[in-house]
């Protein structure tokens, strides 16, 4: 039974490792797609949805099966109930990185907005953070997971200080309402990708550590020791074994 | 749920230190533990890592193996179970014990389950008539029985009759159950019916079970001991043991990984 665990939880991880590169990837190309006003670029994110989706069912039906049939216990049942956690934030990110490249699409037909906002700086931070929690979730690095919490409360003040920059644009040039509407709309989609990103964090320290920190003040806390044998993403072959 | 991580619960039985030997065979080595009282505590292990050795030594019954002995501290509602005025028998009443493969006597149901209170309290007449039925509906068995009282008790099924060995043990007033793989020769269906009758008794009794079935263990427990080479290795809440278990060497064993 230990053999067949080990062989599904391989194939578990190879389907969540290719889910967290595919929506990575959606992020960062539609992000492009607003810095350069490329609408080729916004259509491929907006085109891989449907596939990204599917990736999301598939990385369920496995969780499922697995405590179906194997019943896992201690540090494999965290990892099974962590992965099917991160497969929601990662399915929600990759929704944001469409709505994202449609905001994108818009923009492009319009002329260019000529104001100082941090929108590049919100997306880069935002894109920082999701790279790090997945790197975290590959290495099973409670310490970067912990980071990531803490750079949340970064993005979210980028994030009111961009409301009050659309707020004051929209008062100084009223004809630019729609554009500046998709701006605000943009900062927000950046700001819950932030927000999934420490989602999957929690869960990661959860996984690791065994304890729930959502809602709490936990997060900041120095980390606990835990042994635990759950494998490593970093373990994972590209190749299923023969 | 109280456990002991809680120290809420009394302890039903203390064990400090202790050890159990078989000649030169130390199979039981320095446990220190508290089984806390109307609960049920699980004891897991692979095989020959002590679990039935210390089960067995909770109501004396290494006793009837040669060249046994035990050292260190082994206390029962604080009184030491190895004291030298401790009589066995006396002992084995209130710390009753079923076993792996069911054994109940070659005779009725009805007298199966009256042996132990006829013998030990001399009762007789109305007053075991209603221990008869007042056990064998506390081990949920009444119900299929009650027609067949004077049958042969080797007429039941295999769960039925190790039901019939619970209602026999329950028959003297025990305040604990020791259960040595209770399910281990039964059917599924069997075993089910044994685990929904260890919930019931829950709370009334305390109970401890030894089984190599962690899934049963992780089901029917409130706390779990696991054992290795005659070790205690980690002693706390079910729940907790099989979420996030503190040792390494535990967690290994729960998920497979050895044992």
């Amino acid at each position: 039974m230990r053999v067949h665990l080990q062989r599904d939880v391989e194939k578990l991880k190879r389907a969540i490792l290719a889910l967290s590169a595919e929506v990575e990837s959606d992020v960062r190309t539609a992000v492009r797609a607003i810095e350069e006003r490329d609408e080729d670029l916004a259509r491929q994110v907006v085109d891989r949805e449907a596939h990204t989706n599917a990736m999301e069912v598939d990385v369920e039906d496995e969780c499922l099966k697995i405590l179906a049939l194997h019943q896992p216990v201690a540090g494999d049942l965290r990892y099974i109930i962590a992965v099917l956690k991160i497969n929601q934030d990662l399915e929600r990110i990759g929704d944001l990185a469409v709505h994202v490249a449609e905001r994108g699409l818009f923009l492009s037909g319009q002329a260019p907005l000529d104001i100082p906002f941090r929108l590049g700086e919100m997306a880069d931070k935002a894109q920082a953070m999701l790279k790090a929690v997945l790197d975290a979730f590959v290495n099973l690095d409670v310490a970067a997971a912990r980071q990531v919490c803490a750079a949340d409360s970064v993005i979210d003040a980028i994030n009111r200080d961009v409301f009050q920059q659309v707020k004051k644009a929209v008062a100084h040039t009223p004809a630019n309402f729609e554009a500046l509407i998709q701006v605000l709309h943009i900062a927000r989609h950046l700001e819950r990708i932030a927000d999934h990103a420490t989602n999957i964090a929690e869960d990661l320290i959860y996984l690791i550590e065994g304890r729930i920190v959502r809602h709490t003040s936990e997060v900041s806390d120095k980390p606990r020791g835990l042994v635990t044998t759950v494998p490593a993403l970093s373990d994972t072959t590209t190749e299923p074994k023969p | 749920m109280r456990t002991t991580e809680d120290n809420l619960a009394p302890m039903h039985i203390e064990a400090s230190l202790f050890s159990v030997f078989y000649r030169a065979n130390q199979a039981v080595k320095e446990v220190t533990l508290g089984i806390p009282a109307g609960m049920v505590t699980a004891i897991i292990g692979p095989s020959g890592c002590g679990k039935s050795t210390l089960l067995r030594a909770m109501n004396r019954m290494n006793d009837l193996v040669p060249g046994c002995r035990t050292e260190g501290r082994l206390l029962f509602e604080g009184q030491p179970i190895y004291g030298p005025d401790v009589d066995a028998v006396a002992l084995r009443q209130s710390i009753g014990m079923v076993f792996q493969k069911p054994n109940p006597f070659p005779k009725s149901v009805f007298e199966n389950v009256s042996y132990g209170p006829r013998l030990h309290r001399q009762v007789n007449g109305s007053e075991l008539a209603d221990i008869v039925e007042r056990s064998l509906t506390d081990a949920a068995l009444w119900d299929e029985v009650k027609d067949r009282l004077n049958e042969n008790a080797l007429g039941l099924s295999g769960g039925q009759q190790q039901r019939l060995c619970i209602a026999r043990a329950l028959a003297v007033d025990p305040q604990i159950l020791l259960m040595d793989e209770p399910t281990s020769a039964l059917d599924p269906r069997a075993t089910l019916r044994i685990e929904d009758l260890i919930d019931e008794l829950r709370g009334k009794y305390t109970i401890i079970i030894v089984t190599h079935n962690m899934q049963q263990a992780a089901r029917v427990s409130d706390c779990t001991a696991f054992m290795y080479e005659g070790v205690l290795i980690e002693f706390g809440a079910t729940k907790a043991m099989f979420t996030t278990p503190k040792e390494k060497q535990t967690e290994d064993y729960i998920t497979g990984r050895f044992g």
